[in-house]
């Protein structure tokens, strides 16, 4: 569905299957309210998320990304959390290269008690992009030929 | 692919606010979607025939179904595809419940939302593949963590339905917290008199490997086959030929070691064997106080030992176990109660923690079973229990009810009158919380036939006087001041999760909430599982527990245990890596990152190619992120699904 105009923005989260899921599935229950923007997909881990998803994601038209995964030294695999770190943190440094602002993305972790702090996590990232506006598009007669020339390149 | 989508109003709470007509018909539109429908209730069996009639009338080859979290029913809905002949990996679930109805109020937006999820689980079932899992064979062995009263159940449970069981506790005596207890409510049963013959029991059952003094190193493995190394702490006593006759502890001239078992009431020796009824009855040297071990000098132990078994160059020692399941029984620990200022802040010895009570009133213990004060050895008149300490407390970050204290104070009350009959019992209580079958019955005892003077209200200071105690605080129901001279102050100290609790849940891969206490696989239906497969949660490292609770979660642990092994070979999942040996170069980058070890070198025809050894995989998916070649696919999360789920949601 297209975006709501004037009310949402597109934004795709990628959570663990083991502890943010979880929480994310704790906040609903809890009816802790949320804006509506977030759309979630599940991932088994965060070690499994590859930093060209979050970069596919905004060239493919999302305002914003959100990545969340276990706490450090609490992942359901042992490690994969580390990974992600070390491979997110570079993200904040290239989006700009590609003419993102780094606020657009971020990554956090959140366990699956932790429903009331997915809720804040949700809402302040949702306030953070809003604030950002919608991201550039890659828009124009070419622009099928820039995205492709793009994934090539990435 | 064929696919039907069924979209569920969980009666009204997804219905309330999403459109599920509205989100069905989006779905039609949707490539491969030749049929799609809204349900009142898809998990029931009505709406699960649905699903079956559906499959075969409109020969489907996938399903999604719009509902709850797959945390929920994705294992239900993946039976009933299952039921109708397809794989059970061609199906999808949305999550419009927790993830949309439940989280927000408004239609339009939710409507909106949930046609964007089902579009994703749609384009990510296009490209799903039917997945068959391997047999393998498992070792029908069983760790226990954790010797008190819920571990000893799990044990014994286990070990009269004919597993081999490990043991590993942590101090050098099982028995756990309730050994130190004098009685037990609501029947003032004897503590040791019920759980002695327990402990006896895992000692002498042919089944049972006990190591006390002894802490989880490593856990490796997956389950049906762990690997655990166990430290076994050096106690400098040889505990094959120590007789545990006590003659070392009579003799040791450092008579000023910390006494943990009876909660430093008073001081014990150097080595020394916990109490009477210990399991092993074995004696350990606390190195720490110890004039041999710390100086070079003394060496009485080893003089007066009939059977020869000290050593002092004793070294921890190392032992790999190999389980099929684990059990976690890690107990609990008391909330360091020094941080309220107005109790003292532990600076007068007469305000004491209703363990430390507990160990006075128990015949074994330090006063023999009389009650003394601390400060003067003189038997106290008027004794103050104050409830709630570290418990229903936001100050102190611990907002959570402890449970049992309510219980136990009324029990102590109880006794105090009969030890002292001419004392009187002061309780100060915010509510009484006495919800078990005879329990109410048993504080209403207390007040009225033990003449127990129950005050609903907190003490907002006490403060010397004398040698007595000046308890200040409020009675709320009466709208007074109220001061009570006491001798002695008993504080219900609440329970936290045990120390060193989130290091080893670290080590068994298992959650814990922000307090350390794990969290169980389901808060209603899973409340022994984790979600580790093959590790099991049993007493109050999971919450706060009472005995009958503890021991009743013990007992289902063990049978979540014995059905697991009521099988020779368990099933893999099959959510796990592929290596496509064209596209691999063989940089071993993913041998590296794999934490299970379950890629290996392989040669193929003269080039190094990795493999992954499926029944070892866990499905993380960590090597598909490292691959530079994207030769590493995890199964049911490949790249392409997950890409095409970022496309279904900012394409469109």
């Amino acid at each position: 569905m297209p975006v709501l105009e004037g009310k949402e923005l597109r934004i795709v989260g990628f959570l663990c299957n083991w502890c943010s899921y979880g929480g994310a599935d704790t906040a609903g229950v809890g009816r802790f309210n949320q804006p509506t923007d977030l759309r979630i997909i599940k991932v088994p881990c965060s070690g499994r998320i590859d930093p060209l998803f979050v970069v596919k994601a905004l060239m493919n038209g999302a305002d914003g990304v959100l990545v969340s995964g276990c706490h450090p030294r609490d992942c359901h695999y042992a490690e994969g959390n580390f990974y992600a770190r070390r491979r997110l943190e570079i993200m904040h440094k290239f989006l700009p290269i590609l003419g993102y602002e780094p606020g657009r993305f971020e990554y956090t972790w959140v366990s699956a008690s932790e429903g009331q702090r997915w809720q804040q996590v949700v809402t302040s990232f949702t306030e953070q992009i809003h604030k950002l506006g919608p991201a550039p598009k890659i828009v124009g007669p070419e622009a099928s030929d820039t995205l492709s020339l793009m994934q090539a390149a990435l | 692919m064929k696919i039907g989508v069924f979209v569920c109003h969980c009666g009204s709470n997804i219905e309330a606010t999403v459109d599920t007509a509205a989100v069905a018909a989006a779905a039609r539109e949707f490539p491969g979607v030749v049929f799609a429908t809204d349900t009142m209730y898809t998990c029931s069996e009505p709406g699960q025939d649905e699903i079956v009639d559906a499959i075969k009338e409109h020969n489907l080859g996938g399903v999604v179904v719009a509902s709850c979290t797959p945390r929920m029913h994705e294992q239900t809905f993946r039976r009933t595809v299952e039921r109708a002949g397809l794989n059970k990996y061609l199906f999808e679930m949305a999550n419009i419940r927790e993830h949309v109805s439940w989280i927000g109020k408004d239609r339009e937006a939710n409507t909106n939302k949930s046609v964007d999820l089902v579009r994703m689980a749609t384009e990510k079932l296009l490209r799903n593949r039917a997945l068959h899992p391997k047999k393998f064979t498992i070792n029908k062995r069983v760790l226990i963590i954790g010797g008190g009263v819920a571990g000893i159940q799990a044990a014994l449970d286990c070990a009269d339905g004919g597993l081999e069981v490990v043991m590993v506790e942590k101090t050098s005596t099982i028995g756990g917290k309730m050994a130190k207890l004098d009685k037990t409510f609501p029947t003032v049963d004897c503590s040791s008199c019920i759980l002695g013959p327990r402990m006896v029991d895992v000692a002498q059952h042919p089944n049972i490997t006990l190591y006390a003094y002894s802490e989880i190193e490593e856990i490796k493995g997956y389950v049906g086959n762990f690997e655990i190394k166990v430290k076994k702490k050096a106690t400098y006593v040889d505990w094959k030929n120590c007789t545990g006759c006590g003659i070392c502890m009579e003799k040791c001239p450092s008579k000023k070691a910390t006494d943990t078992f009876n909660e430093e009431i008073g001081k014990t020796t150097a080595i020394n064997i916990p109490f009477p009824q210990a399991i092993p009855k074995k004696a350990k040297i606390d190195p720490a106080f110890c004039t041999m071990l710390k100086k070079g000098k003394c060496g009485i132990c080893a003089k007066v030992c009939p059977s020869g078994c000290i050593d002092y160059e004793m070294k921890d020692e190392f032992i790999t176990e190999k389980v099929g399941a684990i059990v976690t029984a890690t107990g609990f620990d008391l909330f360091d109660w020094t941080v309220y200022g107005e109790y003292g802040g532990g600076r007068y010895p007469d305000v004491i923690t209703s363990l430390q009570y507990e160990r006075m009133l128990s015949a074994s213990g330090p006063t023999g079973g009389h009650i003394k004060r601390p400060s003067d050895g003189k038997e106290p008149k008027n004794v103050v229990f104050i409830q709630c300490v570290g418990s229903r407390d936001k100050s102190v970050g611990r907002p959570y009810c402890t449970g049992f204290c309510c219980m136990y104070t009324a029990k102590q009350a109880i006794l105090t009158k009969d030890h002292l009959p001419q004392s009187q019992s002061y309780v100060f209580y915010m509510d009484i919380r006495a919800t078990g079958k005879l329990y109410d019955e048993f504080t209403r005892r207390a007040m009225e036939e033990y003449d127990t003077n129950y005050i609903r209200g907190r003490v907002s200071m006490i403060y010397p006087k004398g040698d007595k105690l000046l308890v200040r605080g409020a009675d709320t129901l009466m709208g007074t001041q109220v001061e009570v001279d006491a001798d002695l102050v008993v504080l219900a100290v609440g329970a936290e999760s045990s120390a060193g609790a989130s290091e080893l849940a670290e080590k068994l891969r298992i959650s814990y909430d922000s307090y350390g206490f794990y969290m169980e696989g389901h808060p209603k239906l899973k409340p022994v599982e984790t979600n580790t497969a093959g590790v099991y949660l049993a007493g109050a490292c999971q919450g706060p527990k009472d005995i009958p609770s503890s021991v009743g979660q013990g007992s289902a642990a063990a049978a979540k245990v014995l059905g697991l092994f009521s099988k020779d070979q368990l099933e893999s999942d099959p959510q796990v890596s592929i290596v496509d040996i064209k596209r691999c170069i063989g940089c071993g980058k993913c041998i590296q990152t794999c934490p299970f070890g379950a890629i290996k070198e392989i040669d193929f025809r003269g080039m190094v190619k990795a493999d992954v050894i499926e029944t070892i995989c866990q499905g993380c998916g960590i090597c598909t992120s490292t691959c530079p070649q994207g030769a590493v696919q995890l199964q049911h999360a490949t790249d392409n699904q997950i890409l095409s789920e970022v496309n279904a949601l900012c394409q469109f």
